[in-house]
């Protein structure tokens, strides 16, 4: 798209859409919270709080900040940050949490 | 080429501050944001601290010189190893690439500056109270001395105690803070400011490395922020992030630091990189060998960086498991990297080549880089790195890449663009001696130093025994390191004579293939008249031997004439707004008053800057203006 | 002398806009850093308070429903300022300003409430990583606030509606990102550290 200016996007969404992605949102919330209430879920809980995370995130990313209609360059750089991060966050973890197994089993 | 100059009438209003307007003299400079004056800028800085680091390097080989020597204290060592790798690495390299990239970026894009002009003077001013603020220890008998890595937990206040771990905390912070702005602008910049027709597989080489190395400082800075941010609030706020009293863990550190550390030594290299991918067609006579190859190699290296950083820790014990994964990621690196120096030499092979300094500098770069990058791939082997690693070895490895290999390309740069700048040709039969004391003088020093690893002598020890056997090469590589400082004096007086009575140049003195060598030395204020249209790659080359027709039009050049050119205004902020947060900084070590008063600067400056308007000067070419 | 409200760029996206989300993307490293540092020492205090003795759901469910509904906000005054609605822009420029003040003022009682309890920087790992972490996502929030109000108070101001919406724009960019980062916070410190 090499319209000269940015801030009007070839797609406006309407108010109203925003509204109904804010009211996901504030349900998405309740759902979380009454999940960690619920002690049958224990066991999938983090799956399911992850989860709900993700969709959260991925309808701000999506929706408020216009990622969904704008250029995807946008969307390649922020989601590169983000994976980069989130890749490297989990290698930091993975390698502290083997050495502290693997001192745990050291020390018998 | 004479112009005038109009300053716009609501150019003069500001906020808090009337906005600067002259264009000559030390205010000019101080609130300039040109991108020529700044990088002249970053270029005369970074060579003074270049000097300094160069200074405390000397000392060290003194002191090294023989065993059991007294030149120095054990602590003062400790600074001066610091200090020199510290210095070495943010203060010189790095600016003195910036400066490049300043004064080209534009000027090779076919823009009249970068994207956000006002941050990149901010940037600049970052640069230069960052580095005075670091080296404030030295004053104070407080010079950081924890390396320049600041492993924890030698960096608690428990194990070092007093002011220094602090001036290099929060000096890194300050220094960081410019550098992650500047790889904003120039991302920005390089995508959005192409002179039309400039795709990006059209763009000189030096653009993408410059791209992939803002890319790499956006992505890798942040995390040593972090690190510095947690060693900074266990000092001041007695957090426990490194405390092992506590069950911190000093390893998480080192993670902190080398997922930085690792691409910032791809970011000391791919500048130079650049500039040499530029250096060698021009002094071949042909294009660069293999485009695509170099473009896809350099992105490579860029993405494979930030996955091989435990190869810094492979002596930590982190297990069999995650050492292999991290040997074998680190040997892939080497794959991009090898290309591009089979991509160099083929850039030379069959061409027509002219031995003028900037191409021996290229040369030299190519055959030492070389090295460096074989002892490189000898440290991947986790195994063989068990022996290497805190030994001399990885002392010599890490000088081939940054003065064999960065150094001597970012030379052969000054070669090739002093007459762009100054209007003006260095001395060749001095530019030779330079080269060769300095081939010499760093070889000599550097290539003993892998004996000396095998041999086991261990890295920051300010004395060793006689009955060790390191006598011989360590007065071998001292005697390098002052002729290697011949060398460098040789370029000063070289760089001086020249200035004040160098050989003058034409617009295109090597015959090159770039915009930049499209406008006159030094170029306008506003780089082009008109802005150039591209349809290949190396235009200009193209203009001249391949009958590729200029298409700016008349009508265009007429237009700039009557109307003028809009330059971006000078601005107070950028240097108040630096010295605001460096104020904080030394406020959080002496004074809380002092400390909200550099925050209250902070603070206004950036509404200052924030609401201060577009401002500026309309500039109309005349005469002879392109 | 024309200056284009906006100026024309070789990929036509405005540089400013470009910048911000580079900005945002570096950010997810400054902030995932900064998360991982918790994760790292999630469960490894030698001493309490703990975050199950501490953490207060329902009430961090409060706060959090009001940052997302600042969010929401923050896009109606987007909205309205492509729509050139002066009136609009403001009332939800404030509106997002204000919930942002609301979910500082949770914070600030809820910091309280902790450090009554014995949870100090330096009493254990979860005090330090829990008040390092989620106050720099608190002062990443105040500077959206200054910047609403900033932007709010130059809505005074004779400015080109184009300009001004692209201004309005990017501010909703960063403000949602300091959104997305708590609901990260929420449910990876708050959610999984008292369930999980």
């Amino acid at each position: 798209m090499h319209s000269p200016n940015g801030s009007a996007q070839a797609k406006h969404v309407s108010p109203t859409t925003y509204l109904k992605v804010g009211a996901v949102l504030a349900l998405l919330t309740a759902l979380e919270v009454a999940v960690v209430y619920v002690d049958a879920l224990k066991g999938i809980l983090a799956f399911l709080l992850l989860s709900i995370g993700i969709i959260k995130f991925a309808l701000v990313a999506m929706y408020f900040m216009h990622l969904k209609f704008d250029s995807p360059i946008y969307y390649r750089f922020f989601v590169g940050g983000l994976i980069m991060a989130t890749a490297l966050a989990l290698a930091v973890l993975a390698i502290t949490q083997s050495n502290r197994v693997a001192e745990a089993l050291l020390r018998g | 080429m004479a112009t005038h100059h109009e300053v716009l009438q609501a150019s003069r209003a500001g906020v808090f501050l009337p906005r600067p307007v002259s264009t000559t003299g030390f205010w000019s400079w101080v609130t300039t944001v040109d991108h020529k004056r700044i990088g002249i800028m970053y270029f005369f800085t970074s060579i003074l601290f270049f000097l300094v680091g160069g200074i405390e390097a000397l000392i060290i080989r003194t002191q090294l010189f023989a065993p059991d020597l007294k030149i120095v204290s054990a602590d003062t060592f400790n600074q001066l190893f610091t200090m020199h790798g510290t210095t070495m690495v943010f203060l010189a390299v790095m600016p003195l690439s910036a400066a490049f990239f300043n004064y080209l970026l534009p000027l090779m894009l076919g823009a009249r500056d970068v994207a956000f002009p006002r941050l990149n003077a901010f940037s600049y001013w970052m640069y230069l109270f960052g580095g005075i603020f670091i080296n404030t220890g030295w004053f104070v008998n407080a010079a950081p001395a924890v390396g320049w890595f600041g492993y924890a937990n030698l960096t608690s206040t428990t194990y070092t105690p007093g002011l220094a771990t602090d001036y290099w905390t929060l000096g890194l912070q300050i220094l960081g803070i410019g550098t992650l702005v500047s790889g904003f602008n120039f991302i920005v910049t390089i995508l959005n400011m192409r002179a039309p027709g400039m795709s990006l597989m059209k763009m000189p080489v030096f653009l993408w490395t410059t791209l992939v190395t803002s890319f790499l400082i956006i992505f890798s800075f942040p995390s040593v922020t972090v690190g510095l941010i947690l060693v900074t609030f266990d000092r001041l706020f007695n957090t426990n992030f490194f405390e092992v009293a506590a069950n911190g863990d000093v390893v998480l550190w080192q993670h902190l630091f080398w997922i930085f550390g690792h691409p910032e030594v791809y970011i000391l290299i791919l500048p130079a990189m650049g500039i040499v991918s530029e250096i060698l067609p021009t002094f071949a006579r042909k294009p660069l060998f293999g485009y695509s190859v170099m473009v896809l190699s350099t992105m490579l290296i860029g993405f494979l960086g930030f996955g091989v950083w435990s190869h810094h820790m492979f002596t930590v014990g982190l297990g069999p498991v995650v050492n292999s994964i991290f040997s074998l990621a680190t040997m892939a690196i080497a794959i991009p990297t090898g290309v591009k120096i089979f991509n160099w030499v083929s850039t030379l092979w069959g061409g027509s080549i002219r031995f003028k300094t900037p191409l021996i500098f290229a040369l030299g770069f190519i055959f030492q880089f070389m090295i460096g990058g074989l002892s490189g791939v000898m440290h991947s082997s986790a195994p063989s790195n068990a022996q290497q690693q805190d030994t001399y070895f990885v002392v010599a490895h890490f000088h081939y890449v940054l003065i064999g290999g960065a150094l001597f390309a970012l030379f052969a740069g000054i070669y090739y663009w002093f007459p762009k700048v100054t209007g003006r040709l260095m001395n060749e039969k001095l530019g030779v001696i330079n080269f060769i004391l300095m081939f010499i003088g760093f070889n000599v020093t550097f290539f003993p130093m892998h004996f000396l690893g095998l041999m086991g002598m261990p890295r920051r020890i300010y004395t060793y025994d006689a009955a060790l056997g390191l006598q011989f090469w360590n007065q071998v590589s001292t005697v390098g390191a002052f002729i290697l400082a011949a060398g460098v004096t040789v370029f000063l007086v070289n760089f001086v004579i020249s200035l004040a009575r160098g050989e003058k140049a034409a617009a295109d003195p090597w015959d090159a293939r770039t915009l930049e060598w499209m406008t006159s030395n030094p170029p306008p204020v506003y780089n082009f008249a008109v802005t150039p249209v591209v349809s290949a790659r190396d235009e200009f080359w193209a203009r001249k031997y391949e009958g590729v027709a200029a298409k700016e039009s008349a009508a265009a050049l007429e237009e700039a004439k009557k109307h003028g050119i809009h330059i971006p205004g000078n601005s107070y902020f950028p240097i108040i707004m630096a010295a605001g947060i460096t104020v904080f900084c030394y406020g959080l070590l002496y004074s809380g008053a002092l400390a909200i008063a550099g925050l209250a600067v902070t603070i206004l400056s950036f509404f200052g800057w924030a609401f201060e308007g577009v401002g500026g000067t309309i500039i109309y070419p005349e005469g002879d203006a392109r | 002398m024309n200056h284009t409200a906006v100026e024309h760029t070789a990929t036509g996206m405005p540089n400013r806009k470009l910048g911000m989300w580079l900005f945002l993307a570096s950010e997810c490293m400054f902030f995932g850093a900064l998360i991982a540092t918790y994760l790292v020492y999630q469960g490894q205090s030698l001493v309490g308070p703990y975050p199950e003795d501490l953490f207060d759901i329902p009430l961090t469910t409060v706060s959090t429903f009001v940052l997302l509904m600042s969010s929401l906000a923050m896009v109606l005054a987007v909205s309205a300022s492509q729509r050139r609605d002066m009136k609009a822009t403001r009332l939800w420029l404030a509106v997002t300003a204000a919930m942002g003040l609301i979910f500082l003022g949770f914070q600030a009682y809820e910091y309280n409430h902790f450090i009554h309890a014995g949870l100090t920087l330096s009493v254990n790992l979860f005090g330090s990583t829990f008040y390092v972490l989620t106050g720099f996502h608190g002062a990443h929030v105040l500077i959206g606030v200054t910047w609403l109000v900033a932007l709010l108070v130059h809505t005074l101001r004779p400015l080109d509606w184009e300009r001004r919406a692209l201004d309005i724009e990017i501010a909703g960019l960063y403000w949602h990102f300091v959104d997305v980062v708590w609901i990260v916070i929420f449910t990876v410190v708050y959610l999984l550290g008292v369930g999980g």
